[in-house]
């Protein structure tokens, strides 16, 4: 089985290339077997996501710094 | 190029053009615009001549511009495509091969055993409404801490994959690496970041 450094660096790719039906069969077991791995698949999603959004708010977001955080900054 | 990036709002006469002449918004603005540029171009020079020349064409066509937000996201928008011709079209813009944390022992996080496997306290945990965090704006300085903690050519690269889009094609011209080199620089980056992240802001949110 791949260990964790394969895997994430494979699921990183498949964010920059088609992986092979192979490599998206070598994720999946080791995905079903490893919390963590998954957890980050899952993450460099959101970062993408996240990203994007703060490359927007980055062009756009002046007027609203003025009015502070929503929340208070606090997880949860 | 830029000027063809018009926000939807409806322009009204006049008042922009005040803006744009107010020293302190445009002092105000000129910063953030620069610090934007400097994030993404690694060199203060460029970013200068970038900002310079979205200011110039932004003020030649600033009387259709009345609100503030509107002004800004097009000034931003003409920036970020100053920025990404520089990108495409400068390549010895920068040698990040050259300068590359490749060989730098502190790029890949330690976060793995010398079998490849999670250290215990590196694995990472579900975050819990990572989408949420967005409407945070303490989490945007988080962000931005994690950013900037990035090795250098770890930065840009995922910067202008993730931020200004690119495809990796696009990124291995202009900077002149090899995919397989890219895919090790963003392997790093997202280990590094999505760390730094959970560190700093989601740790708190552990969902068991």
């Amino acid at each position: 089985m791949m260990n964790c450094e394969q895997a994430t660096r494979l699921m990183s790719d498949g964010r920059e290339r088609d992986l092979s039906l192979r490599e998206r069969a070598a994720i999946k077991i080791h995905t079903l077997m490893c919390d963590g791995c998954s957890n980050f698949n899952a993450q460099i999603h959101d970062i993408s996501q996240i990203s994007r959004r703060y490359a927007k708010e980055r062009e756009g977001q002046e007027d609203q710094a003025n009015t502070g955080p929503k929340g208070d900054g606090t997880p949860g | 190029m830029g000027e063809s990036v018009l926000p939807g709002e409806a322009p009204v006469e006049q008042s922009a053009a005040s803006h744009l002449t107010d020293p302190v918004f445009l002092e105000d603005l000129r910063r953030q615009m620069l610090k934007f540029a400097v994030l993404q171009l690694d060199n203060e020079a460029q970013a200068e001549d970038a900002v310079q020349e979205a200011l110039i064409g932004a003020l030649k066509n600033v009387a259709s511009f009345e609100r503030k937000a509107a002004l800004k996201t097009w000034v931003f928008a003409i920036l970020k495509h100053k920025i990404t011709d520089l990108l495409r079209y400068q390549q010895r813009w920068v040698d990040v091969e050259k300068q590359s944390d490749l060989a730098d022992d502190e790029a890949l996080p330690s976060v793995f055993d010398t079998r490849g496997f999670w250290h215990q306290e590196d694995r990472p945990n579900r975050w819990a409404q990572p989408v949420e965090a967005i409407d945070d704006a303490h989490f945007w300085r988080v962000f931005e801490v994690c950013l900037e903690d990035l090795p250098p050519a770890q930065g840009r690269v995922f910067m202008m994959r993730e931020f200004i889009e690119l495809d990796s094609d696009e990124i291995c011209q202009s900077v002149d690496i090899s995919a397989s080199n890219l895919h090790v620089l963003l392997h790093r980056a997202r280990l590094r970041l999505r760390r730094c992240l959970e560190e700093h802001w989601f740790c708190e949110e552990v969902a068991s």
